[in-house]
C-alpha cells in the first residue's frame, strides 16, 4: 500500500514536470496562443451581434460555452493522443517495467492534462475580460460554479480520454476514432448558439454526452439568471448537470482502469519496435 | 498464505531444491505459438545467480519472444517459467523491483533530460530499498558509469543514437536489479560505446553480482561477455556451454597452413599438436609460414545453425548434454 502511495507521488511529480516542460516548449506555447487568438477572433467579430430573439449577445453566450467545449475537447483528445503516442514510443513500456509504474504513469497523465487546461482557459479568459463587457454576471458565486463544473467536467471526461487512447490501434487513428466524433459532438452541443435550432433527436443525442452539460454548467456560472430562458426547459438544470456528469465520472472510473490494464498487458518491446517501423514507413 | 506454508511443511520439497534455488531463471518446455506458427517448441534453460548468459540465434528464432516471456511482458503458450522464483506474468511489484529491463526507445521523453528522467524513474524503487541492497542507484554515479555526464542536462530529444542507448541502459539498471535482461543492447553502438558497455556489464557482474541474460548478434561480444552461451534455433536451445566448450563441441577442426619450397598447404584436423609434430619430423626447417587457426565461435555458430536448420535433429542429444 505504501508503495502505491509512493508511486502516486512519483506520478504527481511526473505530471507537474511534464506541465512545466510543456510550458517551456515553443510548440505548446504556439498551441495555446493559436487557441486563444482563434477564440478571441470569433468573439470579437461577433461582439455586436445579438442571439436571435433572446436579447443575449453572442459573445456573452458563446464565451462560457467555448470554455466548456475546450475543457471537454482538451481532456478527451489530449490524453487520447498522449496515450496512443506513448504506447508507441515506449514511455508506457518503461513504466510497465517499474514497480507500480503504471499507477504512477496514469497519475502523471491525469495531473498533466488537468493542469494543461489552466493556460488554455487563461489565454481566453484574461483577454476576454479586457475586451468585452459583462463577461461574468454572477461574481464570486459564479466563480465557485466555474470551479465545480470544471472539477466534475474533468472527472467525467478525463477517463474517456484514457479509454480512447487505450483502444485506438495507433496514433494516426486518434484522428478518425477520436477527433472526428468529438468535433461532431461539440458541434451539436449548443456551443455557439442554443441547441434548440437542431432536430429533436440530435438534441437527445447531445444530452447523453458530457460536452453539452459542461457548456450548460459554464453558462450558468457566467450568465445572468434571466438567460436561462434560452436553455431547454427554461432552466439551468443544475441538478441534472451534476447527475449526468457524475454518471459519466462513475462510468469512466469503473471502465478506464480495466481498459488501461488490458492495454498495458499487451505492451512489449517488440510492440514498440513494430510501431517504430510502422512510423518510419509512414514518414517515408 | 498460511495454507501454502502448511502444505510445504506437510510435503517437504526434495533436496534438489537447494540447487534449484540458485537458478535465477528456470525454464522447462517453454512453448510459444502465434496462430499456426510455432516460434518456441520447447525451450529449456537455466540461468544461475551471478552468471552472464548470452542467447544467440538467427533472426526469427524466438530470442526476443523468450526474453519478453521472462520479463513478464508476454504470456507463453505452454511450459514452465520461473524467474526469481516466480511466474513472471503473474509476479507482483516487489518482483518487478528486482528485475531490470533494458528497452530500446526511440522518441520518448524528448523534452526531459537524462538526469531528470533517471531521477523520476528511479524514484519508483525507493520503497524497495533495504540496508543491504539500497535502491535506486545514485543518479550522478549512474550517469558517470554509462558515460552520460556531459549530456546529463541536455534534452533527450537532442541526444545521438549512441547516447540514447546509453540512457536506455541506465534506465534499465537504475533500480539496481538482481537480474538484468538486455535484448540486443549494443545494436547501433560505435566501437567505443560498445567497449564501454562491455566494461559496464563486467562491472555489474563482478562488483554487483548482477545476473545478466542478454541477446546479441555480435559473436565477439558473446565470447567476451558471456560465462555461458545458449544457441536458440528452430524454436529450441541447440547448444549450451562456454564459448570454448561450444567451439570444441562442433567445429572441432582447426586449420593448419604452411608453406614448403614456395608451395602453400592447408590441412584441416582435430589433432593439431600431433599433426604439427609429424610435419616438423618429416620436413624440419623446410616448413615455413606456419599458422594454426582454431575454429572461432563464429564458425561454430554458423555450423550449428546450419546443421539444425537443415533438420539434422540427431545431433541434439549430444549437444544439449553440455548443459549438464
Amino acid at each position: 500500500m505504501n508503495a502505491t502511495r509512493h508511486a502516486i507521488g512519483q506520478g504527481l511529480r511526473r505530471g507537474s514536470t511534464e506541465f512545466v516542460l510543456s510550458l517551456r516548449s515553443a510548440q505548446d506555447q504556439g498551441f495555446y496562443i493559436f487557441m486563444g487568438l482563434g477564440t478571441l477572433a470569433y468573439l470579437w467579430f461577433n461582439r455586436d451581434n445579438e442571439l436571435e430573439g433572446t436579447g443575449l449577445m453572442v459573445t456573452t453566450f458563446a464565451l462560457p460555452s467555448i470554455l466548456g467545449a475546450l475543457l471537454a475537447f482538451g481532456v478527451i483528445i489530449g490524453p487520447a493522443y498522449s496515450l496512443a503516442m506513448e504506447r508507441e514510443d515506449g514511455t508506457l513500456l518503461r513504466h510497465k517495467a517499474l514497480p507500480h509504474g503504471m499507477q504512477g504513469y496514469v497519475t502523471g497523465q491525469l495531473l498533466y492534462h488537468s493542469l494543461s487546461l489552466l493556460p488554455l482557459l487563461l489565454v481566453i479568459l484574461v483577454p476576454s475580460f479586457l475586451l468585452f463587457d459583462d463577461v461574468m454576471s454572477n461574481g464570486l458565486a459564479g466563480w465557485a460554479t466555474v470551479a465545480w463544473v470544471t472539477v466534475l467536467g474533468l472527472l467525467a471526461t478525463l477517463p474517456l480520454g484514457m479509454i480512447l487512447g487505450s483502444v485506438v490501434p495507433s496514433v494516426q487513428k486518434v484522428g478518425t476514432w477520436g477527433m472526428l466524433p468529438i468535433i461532431v459532438l461539440t458541434a451539436i452541443s449548443g456551443i455557439f448558439s442554443p441547441m434548440q435550432a437542431l432536430w429533436g433527436w440530435v438534441q437527445v443525442v447531445a444530452q447523453v454526452f458530457p460536452t453539452y452539460w459542461i457548456g450548460l454548467g459554464m453558462r450558468s456560472a457566467f450568465l445572468p439568471d434571466e438567460a436561462a430562458s434560452v436553455e431547454l426547459g427554461d432552466s439551468w438544470r443544475t441538478g441534472m448537470t451534476v447527475l449526468v456528469l457524475a454518471a459519466w465520472a462513475v462510468f469512466g472510473l469503473l471502465v478506464a482502469p480495466r481498459v488501461l490494464r488490458r492495454m498495458a498487458r499487451r505492451q512489449s518491446g517488440s510492440k514498440v519496435l513494430e510501431a517504430r517501423e510502422a512510423a518510419l514507413q509512414w514518414v517515408r | 498464505m498460511t495454507s501454502e506454508q502448511q502444505q510445504e511443511a506437510v510435503h517437504p520439497q526434495p533436496p534438489a531444491q537447494a540447487t534449484e534455488r540458485e537458478s535465477v531463471v528456470r525454464v522447462r518446455g517453454l512453448q510459444m505459438t502465434y496462430g499456426q506458427k510455432e516460434v518456441l517448441t520447447g525451450v529449456d534453460l537455466d540461468v544461475h545467480a551471478g552468471e552472464v548468459v548470452c542467447l544467440l540465434g538467427p533472426n526469427g528464432a524466438g530470442k526476443t519472444t523468450t526474453i519478453e516471456i521472462l520479463e513478464g511482458f508476454r504470456l507463453p503458450s505452454g511450459g514452465e517459467v520461473r524467474v526469481l522464483g516466480e511466474v513472471p506474468a503473474e509476479a507482483g511489484d516487489a518482483w518487478r523491483a528486482r528485475v531490470g529491463v533494458v528497452l530500446q526507445s526511440w522518441r520518448d521523453h524528448a523534452r526531459w533530460t537524462p538526469r531528470r528522467l533517471l531521477t523520476q524513474l528511479g524514484g519508483y524503487f525507493e520503497p524497495y530499498s533495504t540496508t543491504t541492497h539500497p535502491r535506486p542507484y545514485d543518479v550522478d554515479w549512474l550517469l558517470d558509469t554509462v558515460g552520460l555526464v556531459d549530456n546529463a542536462d541536455r534534452k533527450i530529444g537532442t541526444l545521438s543514437g549512441g547516447q540514447r542507448r546509453r540512457l536506455d541502459v541506465a534506465v534499465g539498471i537504475i533500480g539496481r536489479p538482481e537480474l538484468l535482461f538486455l535484448d540486443e543492447p549494443t545494436a547501433g553502438f560505435d566501437p567505443q560505446a560498445r567497449r564501454d558497455f562491455h566494461d559496464l556489464v563486467h562491472r555489474l557482474s563482478d562488483l554487483e553480482g548482477t545476473t545478466i541474460l542478454l541477446t546479441t548478434h555480435d559473436l565477439g561480444e558473446a565470447e567476451r561477455l558471456a560465462d555461458r552461451i545458449l544457441i536458440l534455433t528452430n524454436g529450441h536451445i541447440v547448444a549450451d556451454g562456454s564459448a570454448d566448450e561450444l567451439t570444441r563441441e562442433v567445429a572441432g577442426t582447426a586449420e593448419v597452413r604452411w608453406s614448403r619450397a614456395g608451395e602453400r598447404f592447408v590441412h584441416a584436423t582435430n589433432e593439431v599438436t600431433p599433426f604439427v609434430r609429424s610435419l616438423f619430423e618429416q620436413y624440419g626447417d623446410e616448413v615455413d609460414d606456419l599458422e594454426v587457426r582454431r575454429a572461432s565461435l563464429e564458425d561454430t555458430y554458423i555450423a550449428m545453425v546450419q546443421r539444425f536448420e537443415s533438420g539434422d535433429r540427431a545431433a541434439t542429444p549430444t549437444l544439449t548434454e553440455v548443459s549438464g
